[in-house]
């Protein structure tokens, strides 16, 4: 599926979009590390917890699960959320 | 013989690094690297002086950490940055904010690092800092968790784990601080820890007994005498004389009016009576400023018998900044150099033990950690 990048994370990506794939978002973001080892981890901690600065949005409407279905032909969007000075 | 000194400057936006030689006059600026990231250490490898370590975040991404082996000219990401083991059900499961502390192990183990962490935790990588497992046995030792406290104990960013010390003579002899939580020590490479808490005082109305209400800022052991260790600690200055595991508050013989309170504490690497630190306003609501907004450094040449001020070539008046924990160190050059960070964003440094500072860099981010070094 199409993964739009923000760009704070385009460090890794070196584009605003990316291919990934799998049938649940953990899948997915799992195969976008593989594609781009690190990027996994500024987004998902140790425990499996979305960073609180780090929103996902499928079709448009939010995703917190990491167990949320997806599909091949759909599109994530990774949005960073600013915060501070 | 001359030197190339490399100057390591981490802040909350940036990296920079100044170069210089042994005559340190003339500084080249070489950053930022990492814009926009908040770097809260950067360390050149003594054993190498090439391999160089940064620990970065930025507001909205986690942890990470990125390696240089060329001191700094190139960049790698490390593959497996300092986390926490995964808990699974765990309410009380953490996560790592930000790695706080780097420090090299000892000279007998190349390659070997400590990483230290907010919330509290302790790391090792044995492959030049590019992959970190969770170290001995007190991320998750439930005494050790009581005595770290909750991210809503203590220092305002998080409550650090830090001054990781490796005694130069032993590799399994280790020391570290946590911000809450005391100062502790190895003898079996990190197996099993103890507190060495005696003679240190707490805030008012706390309970001394309790390591959680223990507060130390910076410790460091002196290189020429492994035996001795200089502390700042939240309530004090302080001296450790190994064998014994009392320490002895050298700072009630600093001037009543400036007090001893402050976070950074650096020591002398050939004289182990000599060591210096930077006072700060620690009065009523905690201003975390320069006393009277008058900054120096103090440094004593008796083991803490007696403090003189050095304050040459600084601000006289009306300089409200302070130097944090990390942000404050020496060279090891004849005449020893001394470097230091602002909260407002100068790097000062003196070639002459303090007896002069200079500015060398303004306008910087807020400065979290200053690191000298000689690299190849």
């Amino acid at each position: 599926m199409k993964v739009l990048i923000p760009s704070a994370l385009r460090s890794y990506t070196e584009a605003s979009e990316a291919e990934a794939s799998g049938v649940t978002l953990a899948e997915v973001l799992a195969d976008l590390d593989h594609s781009y080892p690190g990027i996994r981890f500024r987004m998902i901690d140790e425990q499996d917890k979305v960073r609180s600065h780090i929103r996902f949005f499928v079709d448009g409407e939010q995703v917190r699960d990491l167990s949320f279905p997806l599909s091949a032909t759909g599109e994530l969007i990774i949005v960073q959320a600013l915060s501070g000075g | 013989m001359n030197a190339n000194i490399i100057v390591m400057v981490a802040t909350r936006k940036g990296l920079w690094l100044y170069h210089s030689d042994s005559k340190r006059q003339q500084w080249r600026v070489d950053g930022p690297h990492f814009l926009g990231h908040i770097i809260s250490h950067a360390v050149l490898d003594p054993r190498d002086g090439r391999t160089l370590l940064a620990a970065a975040k930025t507001g909205h991404l986690g942890p990470t950490l990125y390696r240089s082996t060329d001191s700094g000219k190139t960049w790698q990401e490390a593959a497996k940055p300092p986390a926490f083991a995964p808990s699974v059900g765990e309410a009380k499961a953490r996560s790592v904010d930000h790695t706080f502390w780097l420090a090299p192990a000892h000279a007998s183990e190349p390659g070997v690092w400590y990483a230290g962490t907010s919330p509290q935790g302790l790391f090792r990588s044995a492959d030049g800092g590019n992959t970190w497992q969770p170290f001995s046995s007190i991320n998750d030792d439930p005494q050790y968790r009581k005595w770290m406290g909750s991210a809503q104990d203590g220092t305002p960013d998080g409550p650090k784990l830090h001054s990781i010390i490796v005694d130069p003579r032993d590799a399994k002899h280790l020391y570290f601080a946590m911000s809450g939580g005391g100062v502790h020590e190895s003898v079996d490479g990190g197996k099993t820890f103890q507190p060495i808490m005696k003679g240190l005082a707490v805030v008012e109305g706390f309970d001394r007994s309790d390591y959680t209400y223990h507060d130390p800022h910076c410790i460091r052991l002196c290189p020429s005498n492994p035996d001795r260790l200089y502390q700042q600690n939240h309530c004090g200055i302080y001296r450790l004389d190994r064998p014994s595991d009392e320490w002895v508050r050298i700072g009630m013989n600093m001037p009543k009016e400036v007090g001893d309170i402050g976070f950074p504490m650096v020591v002398h690497p050939r004289d182990d009576n000599t060591a210096w630190v930077f006072p700060m306003d620690g009065t009523a609501v905690w201003p975390r400023t320069s006393p009277d907004g008058k900054p120096a450094a103090y440094v004593t040449r008796n083991a803490g018998e007696t403090w003189q001020r050095l304050d040459a070539g600084l601000p006289n008046k009306q300089a409200w900044w302070t130097v944090k924990r990390q942000a404050m160190t020496a060279d090891t050059q004849e005449s020893v150099g001394l470097y230091f960070g602002t909260t407002s964003g100068e790097l000062w440094m003196s070639s002459d033990e303090g007896k002069q500072w200079t500015c060398i860099a303004q306008h910087l981010p807020e400065i979290y950690a200053v690191e000298a070094a000689l690299s190849v």
